[in-house]
């Protein structure tokens, strides 16, 4: 447990992508199986002791510790695991510490009613950080800043493989992921599994330049809009019935509706969107959806999901990968035609024949609420990655107001000494007392150069006119551009209003912050 | 005749622990004729008093910190050295806290009541190691007076650190440490777990670390971090003020990892606030387990608690029929406050 508890420690406190790489990596080199493949488990999501709950370990720590320090102590640290790891009066000797495989494996065999002993006969072993771990770890949720992506990187960096081979056997392998250590040490070969059942990484498009535009073949390309929801792949059939994220994140049980129409035997390619009576609704909807892990009935009813397909890779057995798009694209619509999906529509082709119709659509997007263009060249094989030329897409512009800066924090890792995390605001008129006020509509942390950061930042400390943690408030005079998405209604915003992408895209050092736009002009923008 | 009670000889003034019948304070707040100092941290040692009485390491630190201001005249006491003032009887007893720091042992017609100042119980290479004294009333901190605070062993602490230079060797490991007793600590661990590289210090670090050396403790080679290319602190140790941890003194740093050396770091969201990447729970304040312990051992029938959780301590004490009560000595604590609020680069503490 302490080499595991040593990692989670460091990972709750690293912000940096490349620093929490190298620590996972440093850990799956080092550490012995089975412990490895159940902390790489562990990190990826893929353990649920239903056993454990956070109220048999209250109850534990009652009968240890006198009620009023332990009230004063949790209110003091404000997390009832951490609470619990330090204040435990261990009994060190009193028992030898498991390790994560041992913990695994007998919350696996125990019966409920003696989990309550196990716990507390681990709880007194281990010293206060590796209490944590055990209990971050037994009552579900590590939080410690790592997708399931960015564990399988960590993997194909620390042993120099390639990220889609293991993402190719990944979902047929369990852990504690032996033979996936064995094959990535090279002691043996690639692990042969249920191809049937595994994500198969996607294909994926390029921006489309400016410069680019003048030059495309446009007669090659076929058009679609590019729906503004999240990617999927949908893999059905001998079995199985699996919703995969763009990064291969397994969301089917986020999303039963989808599940339950998957009653057929394919390989798809997709958008989720939510639908409500044949309307697509605001990416808002679906990320409340997104951030849930158990879904109501009332979710099911107000944000229904839906898939709009645009591919097909695999029908039955087949595989359709390395067909041109137009010939996926003929198989996808008979293949539709003939098992009718519930919940599930096709991506219409846009008719195109020259680059005028192109403009003109990307034009049309704006008004209809579409984020911009997908184009795919007509004779493309479906190729995992991002290969240059045979998919773009093409973005409508942005969408822009000039915005007042009013709080700003500090960044993370290598930004720590800056304040680079903008929150802005527009003006409305103050109805309590007359005259106008500023009201947040955003933040904004990415869009400007290194050395406009330390202008900002050198800005943000003369101009401090109060501070709260690592939040400065700043007097009202410094106009941000602010170019965005789209934007849409909110409730859960003091403005009423949420932006999509929101980045810096000039900062005016010229204008008057009194010349900065209102917040009608904002809602003016609202697509409906 | 019996011996008089405790609070009949010691008052808690607008100035702080006044001692009667002696006519001085200990570790006064604001300026007074005579001062008895337990310790060199800011909020026990005040500048402007008339005679200072402490021992000659905390003399040395409080001139070092007010030059002329220290104190009109200084009167050096040692360890173990007894000193009539009025009808007082007053020793220094080693506190383990930082160098030169003392208990106040203060006897009165038959009774005894000792001043802990800070204290710890832990072993710390860099000053004499606490002497429990049996008491009648015992006064004591509580700056970790909570029982999740149980600091772990520091020397494996300090091994953290050098993990993390091994396993990012393009960076620089930043530690915020308080310039007095917790940097000469830190580098005294770090020699201990056997590195001998020089340590990097930040200007503010500079002049107590020379002074400590003076004293007789060894810290090996030290080197300004100012001055130097910024490739060649790549892997390198350095030592600065916490203040200057995300500030912009750190730029001239290759990637800094930011790291922080303090009792406060055992409670993970503190630790967050301040954008520490590598948390040191490494304090120079007894722990929950040695304030209890410490309170069996001196087994004074009266516990007067100052500064930190007072309330915890007194509510366990009293459970185990101690007298206890808060005392309320307005500055004491101030050096322990939530490091976020430590404000400017140079601001020193003891945590
Ligand atoms: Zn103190
Ligand atoms: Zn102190």
């Amino acid at each position: 447990m302490r080499a595991f508890a040593e990692l989670l420690d460091r990972l709750v406190f690293t912000s940096s992508r490349n620093a929490k790489l190298r620590l996972m990596g440093d850990y799956f080199r080092h550490q012995p199986d089975p412990q490895r493949g159940y902390a790489l488990a562990a990190l990826t999501g893929a353990l649920d002791f239903r056993s454990a709950k956070a109220g048999q370990v209250r109850d534990l720590v009652a009968t240890r510790v006198d009620p009023v320090l332990f009230g004063w102590s949790y209110d003091y640290v404000g997390d009832l695991a951490e609470t619990v790891a330090l204040i435990w009066p261990a009994r060190h000797g009193a028992n030898r510490p498991p390790d994560i495989a041992e913990v695994v494996g007998e919350l696996e065999r125990a019966h409920r009613k003696r989990v309550p002993d196990l716990i507390e006969r681990w709880l007194d072993a281990l010293d206060p950080t590796e209490r944590w771990a055990l209990l971050k770890l037994i009552t579900g949720g590590l939080r410690v800043g790592v997708s399931q992506r960015l564990a399988k990187t960590a993997l194909a960096e620390a042993f120099g493989a390639d990220l889609t081979d293991i993402e190719e056997v990944w979902h047929g392998l369990s852990p504690p992921y032996e033979e996936l250590f064995a094959w990535l040490e090279g002691r043996r070969e690639k692990p042969i599994i249920d191809a049937r059942a595994a994500f198969r990484p996607l294909m994926l498009a390029n921006p489309l330049a400016d410069e680019e535009v003048e030059r495309l073949d446009v007669e090659a390309y076929r058009a679609e809009w590019k729906w503004d929801g999240i990617r999927v792949q949908i893999v059905a059939g001998n079995g199985n019935r699996r919703l995969f994220s763009r990064t291969g994140e397994d969301i089917t049980n986020t999303f039963p509706e989808i599940a339950e129409a998957m009653d057929f035997d394919a390989v798809l390619d997709g958008e989720l969107l939510v639908v409500r009576d044949g309307e697509v609704a605001s990416f808002n909807d679906l990320q409340q959806r997104l951030n849930r892990k158990t879904v109501t009935q009332k979710m099911l009813r107000d944000s229904p999901a839906h898939v709009r397909l645009y591919d097909i890779l695999f029908e039955r057995e087949e595989d359709l990968r390395p067909l041109g798009f137009d010939d996926r694209r003929a198989r996808l619509e008979r293949w539709h035609a003939r098992a009718r999906p519930a919940r599930m529509d096709l991506s219409e082709l846009l008719p195109v024949a020259a680059l005028d119709d192109l403009r003109q659509l990307r034009e049309e997007a704006r008004q209809r609420g579409i984020e911009g263009l997908m184009l795919k060249r007509a004779d493309s094989a479906y190729v995992a990655g991002r290969p240059k030329g045979p998919w773009y897409k093409w973005k409508r512009d942005p969408l822009s107001v000039d915005a007042v800066l009013m709080y700003a924090q500090r960044g993370h890792g290598k930004r720590s000494s800056f304040f680079s995390d903008y929150t802005f605001g527009t003006w409305r008129p103050d109805r309590e007392n007359g005259g106008w006020e500023l009201v947040p509509v955003g933040k904004a942390y990415f869009g400007f150069t290194d050395v406009e950061l330390r202008r900002l930042d050198k800005w943000v400390r003369d101009h401090t006119v109060d501070r709260f943690g690592p939040v400065r408030a700043v007097s009202p005079e410094l106009v941000l551009e602010i170019a965005f998405d789209a934007v849409h209604p909110s409730t859960r915003h003091k403005s009423g209003v949420a932006m999509r992408f929101p980045r810096v895209s000039r900062i005016r050092w010229d204008k008057p912050a009194s010349e900065a736009d209102l917040l009608e002009t904002l809602e003016a923008m609202v697509e409906r | 005749m019996s011996a008089p009670n405790p609070e009949s000889w010691i008052q808690v003034t607008d100035r702080g622990i006044y001692v009667a019948p002696g006519d001085f304070h200990v570790d006064p707040t604001r300026p007074v004729p005579r001062a008895v100092v337990t310790h060199g941290h800011a909020d026990h040692a005040r500048p402007g008093h008339g005679a200072v009485l402490a021992t000659a390491e905390t003399l040395a630190i409080m001139r070092h910190r007010y030059g002329e201001r220290a104190g009109r005249s200084h009167e050096p006491m040692a360890y173990g050295e007894t000193r009539r003032i009025g009808d007082v009887t007053l020793r220094l007893a080693p506190a383990g806290h930082v160098l030169g720091s003392a208990q106040a042992v203060l006897e009165y017609a038959g009774s005894r009541v000792v001043v802990s100042g800070d204290y710890k119980r832990g072993a710390d290479p860099t000053c004499a190691p606490f002497e429990p004294f049996a008491c009648d009333a015992f006064v004591t901190e509580a700056t970790f007076g909570l029982p999740v605070f149980r600091h772990p062993d520091p020397l494996h602490e300090a091994m953290r650190l050098l993990d993390a230079r091994r396993m990012f060797p393009e960076r620089a490991i930043l530690v915020g440490t308080y310039a007095l007793g917790k940097a000469q600590r830190l580098i005294a661990l770090l020699r201990q777990a056997g590195y001998d590289r020089p340590i990097y210090l930040h200007g503010a670090l500079m002049g107590l670390c020379e002074l400590y050396r003076r004293h007789g403790v060894d810290l090996g080679p030290l080197e300004p971090a100012t001055g130097q290319a910024k490739p060649a602190l790549a892997g390198e140790i350095v030592l600065a003020p916490p203040a200057a941890l995300n500030d912009r003194w750190a730029r001239r740093l290759p990637e800094p990892l930011p790291c922080m050396a303090s009792g406060w770091m055992r409670v993970r969201q503190r630790a967050r606030q301040r954008g520490v990447e590598l948390p040191l729970i490494i304090s120079d304040h007894a722990d929950w387990d040695e304030l209890t312990a410490t309170l069996e051992e001196v087994a004074a029938p009266k516990v007067w608690v100052t500064h930190g959780s007072e309330e915890a301590l007194c509510h366990w004490a009293r459970g185990r029929g101690f007298d206890a009560r808060a005392l309320a000595v307005v500055g004491w604590g101030e050096e322990d406050a939530d490091p976020e609020d430590q404000g400017q680069v140079g601001g020193e503490g003891g945590r």
